[in-house]
C-alpha cells in the first residue's frame, strides 16, 4: 500500500480535523483556548504526543495482540505523555506554569486513541508518524485559531505573552487591539469556549461549502446533496 | 484458551515492563533540572518581595518552619546581612471568591511590609485577577504599610470599613487578599523573637 503523504496532511490539518470534523479532544480544546498562546502551546504538546505515540504503537504493532490492544495502547500514550510532562518541567518552565495543569490531560484526549486505533495500529511507522504529527497540527491550527478568536473579543489582545512561551524574539506578535475594559469578559470565560468553537464551526463549514460549489461549478458536474 | 490468555498477559506485561522503564530512564535524567527549576522559581517568588540590596545570603536556603495560631505550618525564609535577619518572607492564603488565593508576602525586621505577590488563584478573569502585579498595580499599595499603619481595624476593604479600595465589580477577591495579608502581620507579631533570633 502507498501511502499519500499529501492526502495525510490535508487530512490531519483541514479535511478530517480533530477538533471541527471529528469533534474529538474538546476537553483541552476549549479549557486551553483562553488565549492564542495557550491554544498554541496545548496543540504542539498534543502532536508532539501524538507523533511519539503514533510511531510507538506502529512500531509495536505486530508484537501487540488485539485482545490486549487498548490497554497496552493507554500505557503507550500515557508513557510518552509523562515524558513530554517531565521534559517540559525540566527545560520549559515558564511554558510548564502555564500548562502543567493541563499537559496530564492529553492522555484523556480522544484524538490520540482515534488516530492510533484507525491509523497508527495498522500502518508502517513513517506514514503513522507523519499521521500524528498532522493531526496534532490540525489540533493546534484549531486550538490557536479558537484561542485567538476568544482573546481578541475576550481580553483584546492577540499571543499576550508569546515571549514566555517562544522566547524572547517573539515579544513582537503580541498585540494589544484594544484597551481590556472594552472586551467581550464571557468569551476568555468557558461558557464562550462553546460559542467561539460554534461560531468557527459554521466558518469551516461555510468555507467547504464554497470549496465544494467551486468544483462543481468548474467541472459542470451534478452531485447529490448528502 | 487458557495458554492464549497467559500470552496476551505476558505481552501486556512486557509492554508495561518496557514503558516503565522507559519512563524510569526519563525521571532519572530530568530530576536534577526539575529540582534546580523548582529552587530558581523560589528564588524568583522571593526576589520579588524582598528587594536585593537588603541581604547578603540566600533567602530560598535559609528557611524554618513554624506553627501559625491556628496550627498550621507556615515555612518563613530568611533574608541576612551581616548575620542579622534584614527580611522575612512566607507564604500566606486567604479564601477568594472561586478558591484558595496564594501570596507571598516580605516583611523587614521591624514588620513592615516590603512587599506582596500572588503565587496563585482562580479569580475571574478581567475582575478578581486585578490582584496580579502585572495587570494592575493594586497589589504593590501594600509596602511600607505595618500592623500600625493604618491601625488594625482600617485594615479591611472600605466596604468594610477599612481602608483599602475594592474593586469595581470584585469585592470578595481584595477582601480576601487584604485579610491574607493582616493575617500573616499578625502572624510576624505573634513570633517576632523567634524569626528574628540569630542562628
Amino acid at each position: 500500500m502507498i501511502y499519500n503523504y499529501r492526502r495525510i496532511a490535508r487530512d490531519g490539518i483541514w479535511d478530517n480535523n480533530g477538533v471541527f470534523v471529528m469533534m474529538l479532544g474538546l476537553c483541552p480544546a476549549m479549557a486551553m483556548s483562553n488565549s492564542a498562546t495557550n491554544g498554541f502551546g496545548m496543540g504542539l504538546a498534543t502532536a508532539l504526543v501524538m507523533t511519539g505515540a503514533n510511531a510507538l504503537v506502529s512500531a509495536l504493532r505486530h508484537v501487540v495482540s488485539h485482545e490486549v490492544r487498548v490497554p497496552a495502547y493507554i500505557t503507550i500514550v500515557a508513557a510518552t505523555v509523562t515524558s513530554v510532562d517531565l521534559a517540559m518541567k525540566a527545560y520549559m518552565p515558564a511554558l510548564y506554569n502555564v500548562l502543567g495543569l493541563f499537559i496530564p490531560l492529553i492522555v484523556a484526549n480522544c484524538v490520540p486513541f482515534a488516530r492510533i486505533e484507525a491509523f497508527a495500529s495498522k500502518s508502517p511507522i513513517l506514514p503513522a508518524a507523519a499521521d500524528g504529527l498532522f493531526m496534532g497540527l490540525g489540533f493546534t491550527l484549531a486550538l490557536t485559531v479558537l484561542g485567538a478568536f476568544r482573546e481578541v473579543l475576550g481580553s483584546g489582545t492577540l499571543f499576550a505573552d508569546a515571549s514566555l512561551l517562544l522566547g524572547p524574539a517573539f515579544k513582537a506578535i503580541e498585540m494589544r487591539l484594544f484597551p481590556a475594559e472594552a472586551g467581550v469578559l464571557l468569551m476568555i470565560l468557558p461558557p464562550g469556549a462553546f460559542i467561539g468553537t460554534g461560531i468557527l464551526l459554521v466558518g469551516k463549514r461555510l468555507i467547504d461549502a464554497r470549496m465544494n460549489r467551486g468544483i462543481q461549478a468548474g467541472t459542470a458536474h451534478c452531485t447529490v446533496e448528502g | 484458551m487458557s495458554r492464549h490468555i497467559a500470552i496476551h498477559g505476558v505481552i501486556l506485561g512486557g509492554v508495561c515492563l518496557a514503558f516503565g522503564a522507559l519512563m524510569t530512564g526519563v525521571h532519572m535524567v530530568t530530576a536534577e533540572p526539575i529540582a534546580l527549576r523548582a529552587i530558581e522559581a523560589k528564588q524568583a517568588s522571593l526576589a520579588q518581595v524582598i528587594p536585593a540590596a537588603l541581604h547578603d545570603n540566600d533567602p530560598s536556603t535559609d528557611h524554618l518552619t513554624l506553627a501559625r495560631a491556628d496550627g498550621k505550618a507556615v515555612t518563613v525564609y530568611r533574608a541576612t546581612k551581616a548575620g542579622s535577619v534584614t527580611g522575612l518572607a512566607y507564604e500566606v492564603s486567604g479564601s477568594g471568591y472561586a478558591g484558595e488565593i496564594r501570596l507571598m508576602m516580605g516583611v523587614d525586621a521591624e514588620g513592615r511590609l516590603l512587599g506582596v505577590s500572588t503565587l496563585s488563584h482562580k479569580e475571574t478573569p478581567g475582575l478578581g485577577d486585578k490582584i496580579e502585579a502585572k495587570k494592575n498595580p493594586w497589589i504593590t499599595r501594600f509596602a511600607g504599610l505595618s500592623l500600625g499603619e493604618p491601625p488594625v481595624e482600617k485594615w479591611k476593604v472600605k466596604k468594610d470599613g477599612g481602608q483599602f479600595d475594592q474593586f469595581s465589580g470584585a469585592t470578595i477577591t481584595p477582601r480576601a487578599v487584604v485579610g491574607a495579608i493582616r493575617g500573616g502581620l499578625e502572624f510576624f507579631a505573634d513570633n517576632k523573637s523567634k524569626l528574628l533570633e540569630a542562628r
